[in-house]
């Protein structure tokens, strides 16, 4: 199994120009944006790849470039193994195609890294924000998005405190 | 601002059809008030009469920024958390967050530790079972069926509070082990639900099995083919009644299930019916683990030696200058982590339940996604819906036996 794993790893770094990582018995490909749609029809049409099981992200804030890790997991039922594939985006208008043609699945948890990132999805059928209300403003699960609390002004410019703090405006 | 129900058209326009912009189907809210949604689930129909022509689910009523939380708390208090996600599993997300952490951090965990995890967990999938039957059967107008399962539910979450002090958030396993030995009723507790259960079971399969309203209610109602299952990433006793037989604790046994003897059982009818049967199957089986794993329980310790992660026994504290350093430093700081990202996936009731933990050093984590089995499961909803009456929607949503906790976290 270890072995079949290495071969694929091999046909997708030759093909696809992917860089093979191992941290803790799990391998994951580094995958450029542009190839990510390619690398997975890939993957799940010739390897047996079939189900999408994690999609997420990461934000690495105040870094910025790359600023976000979008993270895939496909497992294939078959053979029961794993690949987990981590795309870096910029910090200005992360942009990747979406994957709702390959897996069914892909359309509510590419919703949820638009609402909770602000990755957009090319060629979603229907990108709205799906966890959070639908006049929300910002993306909770960034890093520079306070948690609840109000951030410390350091002014006494009362215009200036007036614009940054977090409430709701007209 | 728009008001409520000319937002919800304006934001849906481009998913309904082209009738129901006519006037010629009617929308319709289910929820989030519903009593047969299970917890705060709005679901916009259109409707052809009594027919759904479309079902749009509307998610995020519970969501509590679960994950944002977490990254905000150090490993030991985020813990906490995890018993929150899905409410009927509390013990099962306890675990699969203590196996990323022992994952990444290379923590041992001692066997005895394992195999109590083992029975927890089981009587836990037993508990979830229970309310998954009794609401279920609620929504088909068989009342009776609530008032049985919650019987034996008690039982259960009885032996929880034994162990832990609570019934349902019980922050019971922590990494690197359990938070205490069991005492010593629990062995006689459980061993009182092994000889009670199996005849209950039986119990409710002469109620429903043969029961004309709860066939005419199930047979045939909302088939899933193996191929679109898998398409949906849909997980756990749903997909087994496709077919497919997929079972983390058979294909990627985790602690130490591959000494266990019990079967994954499978059906090929793939509509409610066999859904229900697949359920009520499993339970047996998970009594079957328990009982195999009581049986051999073996004595020692319950908590790794590890004090990087664990910190140390309160009799050593009288004695020890460095374990009165260690319990400072864990109860104050908390424990460092190394760098690197990991996945640790289980079995949950509902499906794959897995963790994506991504540390950067330090004694907090920086990223915790929860892969919640209920989030894809309520995704296909949509699809089995169509052509269906409103009352077997209601069947349906009792079936994908989702928790919103689970799904908003």
């Amino acid at each position: 199994m270890e072995n079949e794993l290495q071969n694929i790893v091999s046909v997708l770094v030759e093909r696809f120009d992917v860089e093979p990582k191992e941290f803790r018995g799990q391998t994951s490909l580094i995958v450029s944006p542009e190839k990510i749609f390619e690398v997975c029809q890939s993957l799940r049409d010739e390897h047996g790849f079939t189900w999408l099981e994690v999609l997420t992200a990461v934000d690495y804030w105040p870094q910025q470039e790359p600023r976000f890790h979008v993270i895939y997991f496909l497992y294939s039922i078959d053979k029961s193994m794993r690949m987990g594939l981590r795309v870096p985006l910029p910090s200005v208008s992360p942009t990747l195609p979406t994957l709702v043609e390959l897996f069914a699945n892909a359309n509510w948890r590419e919703r949820e890294l638009w609402d909770m990132f602000g990755i957009h999805f090319d060629g979603h059928p229907d990108l709205r924000r799906i966890l959070m209300p639908h006049d929300w403003q910002g993306h909770p699960l960034r890093k520079d998005y306070p948690l609840g609390y109000e951030e410390v002004q350091f002014t006494f410019n009362a215009e200036e405190i007036d614009r940054d703090k977090p409430y709701a405006k007209e | 601002m728009l008001d409520q129900s000319e937002f919800a058209f304006n934001e849906l326009r481009h998913l309904v059809t082209d009738r129901a912009i006519e006037g010629e189907t009617m929308l319709l809210n289910m929820g989030p008030q519903h009593p047969s949604t299970h917890g705060v689930l709005r679901l916009l129909l259109e409707l052809d009469g009594e027919v759904v022509v479309n079902c749009f689910p509307d998610i995020g009523f519970l969501h509590t920024g679960i994950e944002k939380n977490m990254e905000a708390k150090s490993y030991e208090k985020a813990a906490v958390m995890t018993d929150r996600l899905d409410y009927l599993n509390n013990l099962g997300n306890n675990l699969v967050y203590c196996m990323a952490i022992e994952k990444l951090a290379e923590l041992d965990v001692p066997i005895r530790a394992q195999a109590i995890r083992v029975i927890l967990t089981e009587l836990q999938r037993i508990a979830s079972h229970l309310v998954w039957l009794g609401t279920h059967t609620l929504d088909l107008a068989a009342i009776s069926m609530f008032w049985y399962t919650f019987r034996e539910r008690e039982l259960i979450l009885d032996i929880n509070e034994m162990v832990s002090g609570q019934r349902m958030m019980t922050t019971y396993f922590r990494p690197g082990g359990l938070w205490r030995d069991v005492p010593v009723e629990f062995e006689d507790a459980v061993r009182d639900f092994i000889r009670i259960f199996p005849k209950r079971i039986t119990e409710y399969e002469a109620m429903l099995n043969e029961n004309p309203i709860f066939l005419e209610r199930t047979k045939g109602i909302g088939v899933i083919k193996p191929e679109d299952a898998i398409h949906w990433g849909v997980t756990g006793p749903m997909l087994r009644a496709s077919g497919v037989d997929f079972d983390l604790r058979k294909v990627d046994p985790y602690m130490g299930y591959e000494q266990y003897e019990f079967d994954v059982p499978t059906h090929t009818d793939s509509d409610t019916y066999a859904r229900y049967l697949v359920r009520v199957e499993e339970m047996r089986q998970s009594l079957r683990i328990v009982e195999q794993a009581l049986d051999k329980l073996p004595y020692g310790p319950v908590r790794s030696n590890n004090r990087k992660y664990v910190p140390p026994p309160r009799s050593e504290l009288g004695t020890s200058m460095e374990a009165v350093i260690h319990h400072f430093k864990l109860w104050t700081d908390g424990f460092e982590m190394p760098e690197g990202s990991v996945y640790a996936a289980a079995e949950s009731p509902r499906g794959v339940l897995g963790v994506y933990l991504e540390s950067d050093g330090s004694t907090k984590p920086h990223r915790v996604h929860w892969r919640t089995p209920s989030f894809d499961n309520l995704q296909m909803l949509p699809v089995l819906a169509k052509g269906h009456l409103v009352a077997d929607l209601v069947a349906l949503v009792g079936t994908t036996d989702f928790v919103l906790g689970d799904i908003d976290r």
